[in-house]
């Protein structure tokens, strides 16, 4: 073992391989968060293009974007994809900035449910156009 | 003191007064690098992007609904106001997307000594700039 750079602790080999830590959750959250983000380069490029393109565009025109799956789809990953990441940033601003216990968990509750909100409107309004 | 561990943070000054010693990071005395700058900003911009969100659903709202209430949308974002808020909303994003590939890199473990650190640094601020800048001419012109 000598060289090979170690930390001592009082955790199996096995518990340190899993990193799943007390809560059992582990690096979950801070995954999630890169995955959307990487999710998020190409997506948002898109999406920025798009904006751009239908700039003082006639509703009917909208319409007629939003109608082909080729659209519609990219639109509900975005749409996911922008408000999973959001709400993962927006508890770690929150766990980092709210250090009163009686406010920090109605808080990150509140962003939680407002994102799924959110997000379910916008869903629902894409596909009541696209399909 | 409400807890013992504030017993440490109790110090005298040189006059002898008892002060309350600062807390690290002093960010008060710090000369700002710009990896401090754009970290708060990345934070910042995140926020700031969770408000814009409120804008992407009113507008998809009333993409679902009638001409009418689309055009008052279209109406609003093409006002002053609207295009205030259009304009923030794009470099928040713009620099929340440049800066945000920073962050994947130094998840990969590039770019941590200090002159890429510096450089990578004022490559986003420099990227968000000209990028917002083609994106409000282009769209301009479009529209």
């Amino acid at each position: 073992m000598s060289g090979t750079p170690h930390i001592d602790m009082l955790r199996s080999p096995l518990g340190r391989a899993r990193g799943l830590g007390s809560a059992r959750a582990g690096s979950h959250h801070w995954w999630a968060q890169r995955l959307t983000a990487v999710a998020l380069v190409p997506l948002t490029l898109w999406f920025i293009f798009s904006v751009i393109h239908l700039s003082g565009a006639s509703h009917d025109r909208v319409i007629d974007w939003l109608s082909s799956p080729w659209t519609l789809a990219p639109m509900l990953a975005l749409i996911v994809a922008t408000f999973h990441h959001l709400q993962l940033g927006l508890q770690v601003v929150i766990e980092d900035y709210v250090h009163d216990e009686r406010f920090k968990m109605p808080s990150i509750m509140l962003i939680k449910g407002l994102s799924v909100i959110l997000a379910l409107v916008c869903i629902v309004s894409v596909l009541k156009i696209g399909l | 003191m409400k807890d013992v561990r504030d017993a440490l943070m109790i110090a005298r000054d040189s006059n002898g007064k008892l002060v309350r010693r600062p807390m690290s990071p002093h960010l008060q005395v710090y000369r700002w690098p710009i990896s401090m700058a754009l970290s708060i900003l990345h934070r910042v911009s995140g926020v700031a992007l969770g408000v814009g969100t409120l804008m992407l659903t009113w507008w998809l709202v009333a993409a679902a609904s009638s001409d009418n209430v689309f055009d008052r949308a279209q109406w609003f974002m093409g006002s002053a106001l609207g295009l205030l808020l259009l304009f923030g909303w794009s470099v928040a994003l713009i620099f929340h997307f440049f800066s945000g590939i920073r962050h994947l890199f130094w998840d990969a473990g590039q770019g941590f000594d200090n002159p890429t650190y510096n450089t990578t640094g004022w490559a986003v601020v420099i990227a968000t700039g000209v990028c917002s800048v083609l994106v409000w001419v282009v769209g301009l012109a479009v529209w």
